[in-house]
């Protein structure tokens, strides 16, 4: 029969599309490599110069002669590759040369948000064994998986070496401390717990200020909702992640919040449970329904006046500041989320020393640029963000982050660790979180929410 | 022994590197995978132990996997398969008459495949946005506009258990152009004159086609069939860049991905590979098994 022969050639065609789908994948994950390797291009040259001048000063007190050893190169691994923060990482590297003039850096950024690509990239390298000098994680328990499978070095010698124990607030260095050791140097401090508005927004509704507690919000939420506004923007799963924690900080206070992490609040206590039933109410009050599609869009909403308020970390400030050249205080405005006034719910970017290391010292090095005031007070107005240390200059903060600093070194303020970027839930139990607040946004029950989130700590501790 | 040798000897030799290449790479990884899936790897460091079937077991009480993604993917690839191969068929139907510019409506028909499914899923992410009043855009806005606005849908974001079925419009909108151009090489394939004897014979323009040629495009479909439903079952990037982590279009292969690389369940996620493998492979295995009979008749 002739016409049998049309089935064969069909699956031979469609063997040659997947073929060929397949080389043109090949040849996309290619470019990735490729792209990783090359340089950051753009250095920030006034940053740069700046550094240099700086740098200058420096190098004559503390870096030994220029003569070391044949060539020596130093490869750390980021996703800093956004504006702002390559900006930045630019500058601190300008500075890292200036001190190192022998240590070629290799600068391994992988882009995507909030490094989501970095860090699959990341753990195949990790496996492989063939780690990066230096990479970088957020500040806390997501290093802990790390840690366990032995893929980075204790650093408490090179903290004490250097005195960053004195400079560093002690609410961040029990965040970072694992078991009595530091394996990571942090940069840089964003804080999480923050509500964005604008004024004019809440003076047209007559709103006489942001809410204090998340039942006022609830209360303001019905009258916004009266005037066919929205009362909260929000985004994707991670936003709502984002709002949970600050409802649960709002609710609970700092001690019972962080005591959700070590195990001495019990998920399942009816203080818990009454939190996450306002956190349900929360969602009911906020447009989840038609929820934005990212983190800036929400905010879109707030700045065009659909919706009056957003819960978002300070790099909407960056986003708003720089990015849509809008004023701080006049054309939007910030303040504690509900209920967390004089606790800062930080985040942290800090950099590691993998066990296996090509360059080790080089590497040592780098991390002492990251924990210097130097480097610190380089990278953080860039990136929009503030200074770890507490001895920064305060001098070279605006607008919102000379608030935040303010806030950050004062010793009275309470400091606190963030669920959705890293800090206080390992890898493993922040994922079984998402699982268990998807079903809850749609299935809407708290008490089994609670029981999930009980159950998942207990499996992943 | 020596003749036997000398008639397939460089055949073999010639497909020896494919065959090691297969054997290492697709058959060796995949007993990698089901190995991995029976210990309890979890985070970098791996663990070779063995604990049998317990994270299949753990799976089937997992309300992620049980409640959203099982039932999700059997919407989805229902909806998808059905709704590319009937809109692929009346296309391929009305091409078949004989159009002006066929090449040109082929081409165009074609191309959406050609698109990536990440573009695919943000270009349709704007389409099916569900804002209403001013914020109203894309298909909405459409239907608004022609007067049907009480066709206004949530699509993927509604409340409706088939939430996920809206995802099949920007599938089915890349691929029924292909589904088209398979049946129309199979109703093209089909010998006139096997037509005209059922003319002659006089049979109505539909009957030729009910008794004749339809049965010759048997084969056709089964292709399309089971082309559509392992891309339905492997998709990922559809969803993953429609609505990150939504657990209401959730799959297992997002399941897969999101418990491996962001939580290092190793084995979990092995786990949820092998039980796709098994997916795949009930459409699969009975149609290779089909084909290779029929060859055998002939």
């Amino acid at each position: 029969m002739r016409t049998n022969s049309m089935p064969r050639i069909t699956v031979s065609l469609t063997l040659q599309v997947c073929l060929c789908a397949s080389l043109v994948g090949l040849a996309a994950c290619g470019k990735g490599k490729e792209a990783q390797k090359e340089p950051a291009k753009e250095p920030a040259k006034e940053a740069q110069k700046e550094a240099q001048k700086e740098a200058q000063k420096e190098a004559k007190m503390v870096q030994e002669p220029a003569k070391e050893a044949a060539k020596d190169q130093v490869e750390v691994f980021s996703w800093w590759t956004g504006a702002g923060e390559q900006e930045g990482l630019d500058a601190m590297i300008a500075d890292f040369k200036a001190k190192n003039p022998t240590i070629e850096f290799i600068n391994a950024a992988v882009s995507g948000g909030a490094g989501t690509n970095a860090k699959a990239i990341l753990a195949n390298r990790l496996q492989a064994g063939n780690p990066p000098d230096s990479y970088q994680r957020h500040a806390g328990l997501e290093l802990a998986d790390d840690i366990k499978a032995g893929k980075v070095e204790d650093l408490t010698k090179l903290f004490e070496a250097q005195g960053w124990k004195d400079k560093l607030p002690k609410g961040l260095l029990d965040a970072i401390t694992i078991d009595g050791k530091i394996y990571s140097v942090p940069v840089n401090i964003h804080r999480a717990n923050l509500i964005w508005f604008v004024p004019k927004t809440l003076k047209a509704l007559g709103i006489a200020g942001p809410p204090k507690t998340w039942k006022e919000f609830l209360t303001q939420a019905q009258a916004i909702k009266a005037k066919g506004k929205t009362a909260l923007a929000i985004g994707p799963t991670w936003t709502q992640k984002h709002l949970l924690e600050t409802v649960l900080l709002g609710e609970l206070g700092p001690d019972k919040y962080t005591g959700l992490w070590t195990g001495k609040t019990d998920w399942k206590s009816a203080e818990v449970t009454a939190a996450l039933d306002t956190f349900n109410k929360v969602l009911a009050a906020s447009d989840i329904k038609s929820s934005a599609a990212d983190w800036q869009p929400a905010a879109d909403r707030v700045i065009d006046g659909a919706a009056v308020y957003t819960v978002m970390g300070d790099w909407l400030d960056g986003y708003l500041g720089r990015a849509k050249k809008l004023t701080f205080k006049t054309d939007y405005d910030v303040a504690a989320s509900p209920g967390s006034s004089g606790v800062y719910d930080f985040l942290s970017d800090s950099f590691t020393l993998p066990i296996g290391a090509k360059h080790r010292a080089a590497a040592e090095k780098w991390l002492t640029e990251c924990g210097s005031v130097q480097g610190q007070d380089l990278f953080n107005p860039q990136k929009g963000s503030i200074p770890a240390r507490t001895d920064a200059d305060k001098a070279k903060y605006q607008n919102y982050l000379a608030t935040a600093l303010k806030d950050w070194q004062d010793p009275a303020t309470k400091i606190v660790g963030s669920l959705t970027h890293g800090v206080v839930a390992n890898n493993a139990f922040g994922s079984e979180i998402d699982t268990a607040l998807g079903i809850f946004v749609q299935k809407r029950d708290p008490a089994a929410f609670g029981a999930a989130i009980a159950k998942a700590y207990a499996d992943t501790k | 022994m020596m003749r036997r040798i000398r008639a397939w000897g460089p055949g073999l030799v010639l497909i020896l590197p494919s065959l090691i290449a297969l054997a290492v790479f697709v058959y060796g990884f995949l007993g990698w995978n089901i190995r991995v899936s029976l210990s309890s790897w979890r985070g970098l460091a791996p663990a070779h132990d063995f604990v049998g079937l317990r994270n299949y077991i753990a799976l089937f009480s997992d309300q992620r996997f049980t409640e959203f993604d099982v039932p999700n993917i059997a919407i989805f690839t229902l909806v998808f398969v059905a709704g590319s191969l009937a809109i692929g068929f009346v296309m391929a139907l009305l091409l078949d008459r004989g159009v002006t510019g066929e090449n040109a409506f082929r081409s165009v028909y074609l191309f959406p495949m050609a698109i990536s499914f990440i573009a695919t899923a943000i270009i349709w992410r704007w389409l099916m946005d569900n804002g209403s009043g001013e914020s109203e855009t894309g298909i909405n806005k459409l239907l608004a506009g022609a007067g049907l606005g009480a066709l206004h849908s949530d699509w993927f974001k509604s409340g409706s258990r088939w939430a996920i079925a809206a995802i099949a419009l920007p599938a089915g909108w890349s691929l029924s152009g292909y589904v088209m151009s398979l049946f129309l090489a199979g109703m093209r394939g089909v010998p006139e004159e096997l037509r005209e004897a059922a003319r002659v014979d006089g049979a109505s323009e539909p009957r030729v086609f009910w008794h004749v040629v339809r049965p010759m495009l048997l084969p056709v479909m089964m292709s399309a069939v089971v082309i559509l439903t392992h891309i339905s079952l492997k998709t990922f990037d559809l969803f993953y860049a429609m609505d990150q982590k939504n657990i209401k279009i959730d799959t297992p292969a997002l399941y897969m991905w999101f418990t491996t690389f962001d939580g290092g369940f190793y084995a979990r996620g092995a786990a949820i590979a092998t039980l796709l493998l098994l997916g795949v492979a009930t459409v699969i295995v009975p149609y290779i098994w089909y084909s290779v009979r029929v060859e055998r008749r002939r």
